[in-house]
């Protein structure tokens, strides 16, 4: 050891309680991103236990399914909440759309893995290719949400009629065709809200996705991580878009299934 | 002054069909599973039968996406129960949320 070295001195034999160990063997990095999806896990838990909550404090509409009209009173059918899809109108395509959305995000979170392997091999070519078709996905993933939010909020053509409290605080009857925050012709007020806010806290999430995906396609592609000798950026960016599929998951059983 | 060459320093491993295999597997199985809760969303008459299967499927997913997608089930053990054991706090979150959901629905609608 120099004489100007400050670091103390270890010997080679320092076993367990030394200092110098990695218990978790994987870097900095890459632990940090696993802690920051374990915090963002109960972010999401805890919107969706809360709509599971407020879900069963409504009942659920047990008439026929032909017949069902939109209600405060009862928790809809998602079925036939989300049943239309985009260029065809008037067809009752129940679950179809998201159904579809769900296949797009699976399918940019196997590119994505396979990116991740590719950069295992310090293929630069092939991590390129994946990126690409991942950031592909991405987007459209998040096209298809944006025409989700605008059929949802504009509705369907007939409405439905509900009684409510409306804005300047006066009980009303009348016609309420689509969703915003204060009501809805699909089911209670907090339907529309938790809505908004988990499919729009996880469409956040997606396109910050979308944003990091671009930055690791561009950085491969230009030769950065060659040049830092590893693709390890790849990995980590990985595990947030993986995580982002797994949300969606959740979400796609409690809102569109249950 | 030169165009810098773009070439990569590194050394390309070839692939190992094994492991690319193993994705294209997983992915087939999320497939799978998503179009039988699909299925089953049609054909099974809605009840606490049918939201039990569709959470047992949803986690059984969740399951293949962390441990294989992820690779959480490469890391070694401490790393796994480092992300997996804080989880166990949500099982106590839904079950008194769901109770407390339940309550406010007696009350209300009784």
């Amino acid at each position: 050891m120099s004489a100007h070295s400050t670091a103390i001195g270890v010997s080679s034999k320092r076993g367990v309680w030394g200092g110098g160990n990695e218990p978790l063997k994987a870097s900095y990095g890459k632990l940090m991103m696993w802690f920051f999806l374990l915090s963002d896990i109960f972010t999401f838990a805890a919107f969706l236990i809360t709509y599971l909550s407020i879900r069963v404090s409504y009942p659920a509409y047990a008439g026929p399914a032909n017949e069902f009209v939109g209600s405060n009173e009862y928790w809809p059918i998602p079925e036939l909440v989300f049943d239309a899809i985009p260029f065809v109108h008037g067809v009752h395509a129940p679950l179809v759309f998201v159904g579809l959305m769900t296949f797009i995000l699976i399918a940019s979170s196997v590119t994505m893995v396979l990116a991740v392997e590719a950069g295992h091999r310090n293929d630069r070519n092939d991590v390129v290719k994946w990126m690409l078709w991942t950031l592909v996905g991405g987007i459209t993933f998040l096209s298809c949400q944006a025409w989700e939010w605008n059929h949802f909020i504009h509705g369907s053509e007939g409405g439905a009629v509900l009684k409510y409290v409306n804005d300047i605080g006066r009980y009303v009857t009348e016609t309420v065709f689509g969703a915003n925050l204060l009501v809805n012709e699909y089911g209670p007020a907090s339907f529309a809200n938790l809505f908004f806010f988990i499919t729009g806290f996880h469409g956040f999430h997606v396109t910050i996705g979308v944003l990091l995906l671009f930055m690791v396609f561009y950085q491969a592609a230009v030769g950065v991580y060659d040049r830092r000798g590893h693709y390890e950026m790849v990995e980590k960016i990985g595990l947030y878009w993986h995580f982002v599929d797994l949300v969606w998951v959740f979400v796609f059983t409690l809102f569109y299934l249950i | 002054m030169d165009i810098q060459e773009n070439k990569s320093t590194l050394n390309v491993v070839p692939k190992n069909n094994e492991k690319i295999k193993k994705i294209w597997k997983t992915a087939l199985i999320l497939l799978a599973i998503t179009t039988a809760e699909f299925i089953m969303a049609f054909t099974m008459p809605r009840g606490i039968l049918l939201y039990v299967l569709f959470m047992i499927l949803t986690v059984w997913k969740a399951k293949y996406i962390m441990m294989e997608f992820m690779h959480l089930g490469d890391e070694v053990k401490p790393m796994i129960y480092a992300i997996l054991v804080p989880i166990i706090f949500l099982f106590w979150l839904i079950i008194v949320l769901f109770k407390e959901g339940t309550d406010i629905f007696s009350l209300r609608w009784f």
